[in-house]
């Protein structure tokens, strides 16, 4: 299997513009939290350096999840069970 | 050489009053519809004449009633909107049909234009109902219970590539696509092995490998044969198979990767054989194993992981593409191959790209920290609340606004798409001729539009080429054209 392994790139869209009405607004909210992803991508800095830096990332995504947690907990709706039950749907297509 | 993927996609949306113990789906829906104000009379027809849902793609005619309201009936069902989509009531659910467009891009700022649409709608009608209830609204395609509604996928399709053909190699690719287009969902339904977790919402319901129904028995691959253009050139493939996504980076990957299998099959450039000896089986087995570890059989014995085979038509499409291709193409190309790299190695890796992947890394965050297991009624509420169409209550759009959500366009383009049609295909003429001569409109339907142009006369104008009404074809004729009649004068001259 051939799959390069290059990181995730954002490109601009560089499209021709005819393709692409109305949009110049677009690429300053693009990416908001863009970070090399786990396990991967190094950037070419030695090992020790680059463990430390996977330690402080994965500090990094579980304060990130703790917060989320703790939003989502908010917002969830009460009574999970009962709403869960009466969400019934007619089948469609 | 392939033709240009013109395409659209219909997403039916589950609907819900809460607090409503006599909730009547259809007439929730006929008022969610009715409370999205924009057209000027309201009082346009969808122009069922022009229909045929029951003609099959293998070439014959299918028996059966089909359906056409009433004049009253209809319009209370059917809003055709400024921006060239359709929002309307589908059995018993809203559906937001998206203005033809003809790249992946316009395809997620149209899509997602359609869930602002709803939501707005949700506002308005919730403003009508009795204290005490409330109206919600959830893009996604399962009740957990075992009754599924669609979101469809539509592309333009060559009628010179014989059916089997598409059939051949689209059911490989549909049975494993999942794994990057898939929304996710706690358990399984319709009398599956039970599971903790699966990738997509729908494989659950898939029971045939080809077939023309969309409601029972549901086919991996549709036969519907209801081109909404010039039927002598081309066809409509209706995929039945997707989830409705709402991550914009899944949306995107799963169209333009789509796109560019449908073209290299026109183009004869599909020249392994991948099929599978129970296709049926494996969209399940696929769906069942969040690792995407499990293998599937291949009809030539055989066993391939799903992120294998996806890279067998990676592969296949990179040969294809060379050095020729637009920007999108490339980009395409380069998301996907990042994507399967990712699958292969830890699908968690996509917990910003890929639907499933960030329900599933929400779900197993919030678990480990309130001490939940899989049965817990508030995993089974999270899985439903992360398609919620409310901003401030949806998850995904939470995960968004935390910068949890990798985005490919931006909320100006969306709003843009709200009112205004794509430039590039019929949907412009569609769009400004409700715009400008709204109340001379009479009926619309895909492939036309007709008009009121005095009190005895109605004329038809046909649109059997999606790519034809473009602003570049129209715009000067709408502007020298002050009224409708006028149109109707210019256009036959």
């Amino acid at each position: 299997m051939k799959i390069p392994t290059q990181p995730h790139k954002h490109r601009s869209h560089s499209q021709d513009p005819s393709d692409l009405p109305m949009i110049m607004a677009a690429e300053s909210t693009q990416t908001q939290k863009q970070q090399p992803k786990k396990g991967g991508d190094g950037d070419g800095k030695d090992g020790s350096d680059g463990a430390q830096k996977l330690a402080k990332k994965g500090e990094q995504l579980k304060e990130e999840m703790d917060a989320l947690v703790e939003e989502i907990d908010e917002v969830l709706e009460e009574n999970a069970e009962e709403f869960v039950k009466n969400y019934v749907q007619r089948g469609g297509q | 050489m392939a033709i240009p993927k013109v395409m659209g996609t219909e997403i039916e949306y589950g609907i819900t009053v809460r607090g409503d113990p006599d909730f009547d789906p259809i007439s929730s829906c006929v008022l969610l519809v009715n409370a999205y104000h924009e057209d000027p009379t309201g009082e346009i027809l969808w122009d069922y004449d022009q229909e045929n849902p029951l003609a099959d793609a293998r070439g014959f005619q299918v028996d059966g009633e089909k359906y056409t309201p009433n004049q009253q009936e209809n319009i209370a069902r059917n809003k055709t909107l400024i921006n060239g989509a359709r929002f309307y009531v589908d059995h018993a659910h809203p559906e937001y049909s998206s203005p033809e467009v003809t790249n992946a891009r316009d395809l997620v700022i149209h899509e997602k234009a359609g869930e602002r649409i709803l939501e707005a709608s949700r506002r308005e009608a919730n403003a009508l109902l009795p204290e005490g209830t409330q109206m919600l609204l959830y893009k996604n395609n399962s009740d957990r219970k075992g009754n599924s509604y669609g979101a469809h996928e539509n592309f333009l399709m060559d009628r010179r590539t014989p059916f089997k053909q598409v059939v051949e190699h689209l059911l490989p690719f549909f049975v494993t696509r999942q794994i990057y287009c898939g929304a996710g969902k706690v358990g399984s339904e319709n009398c599956n092995q039970p599971c903790d977790f699966q990738i997509s919402q729908r494989a659950d319901f898939f029971e045939t490998e080809v077939a023309l129904d969309t409601m029972v028995k549901r086919p991996i691959i549709n036969t519907r044969d209801e081109p909404h253009a010039d039927r002598e050139k081309y066809r409509r493939l209706h995929v039945i198979v997707g989830d409705a996504n709402l991550s914009e980076y899944t949306i995107y990957l799963r169209t333009g990767v789509t796109v560019l299998v449908l073209s290299m099959i026109e183009d004869g450039a599909i020249k392994r054989s991948l099929s599978l000896r129970d296709p049926v089986l494996a969209i399940k087995e696929v769906s069942h194993d969040p690792t995407c570890k499990r293998e599937i059989q291949l009809e030539d014995g055989r066993r391939l992981t799903a992120v294998q085979l996806q890279a067998e038509y990676l592969e296949m499409a990179q040969q294809y593409v060379g050095n020729t291709d637009t920007a999108e193409t490339k980009d395409i190309l380069e998301k996907w191959a990042y994507v399967l790299d990712c699958l292969e190695r830890d699908p968690m890796e996509l917990d910003r790209q890929i639907d499933w992947v960030m329900k599933k890394a929400l779900i197993d965050g919030f678990m480990e920290r309130k001490s939940l297991g899989w049965e817990a009624s508030q995993v089974h509420m999270l899985d439903l609340q992360y398609h919620d169409l409310r901003p401030d209550k949806g998850l995904y759009y939470i995960l968004e606004r935390q910068g949890l959500a990798e985005r490919m366009v931006t909320d100006d383009e969306i709003l843009v798409a709200v009112h205004k049609p794509p430039e590039d295909t019929r949907a412009y003429f569609r769009g400004e001729c409700l715009r400008r001569y709204g109340s001379a409109v009479f009926g619309v339907n895909w492939d036309s539009i007709s008009f009121s142009v005095d009190e005895e006369t109605i004329k038809r104008i046909q649109m059997p080429e999606p790519l034809r009404g473009s602003k570049a074809h129209v715009e000067d004729l709408l502007d020298r054209s002050k009224t409708a009649a006028e149109l109707v004068k210019n256009l036959s001259l």
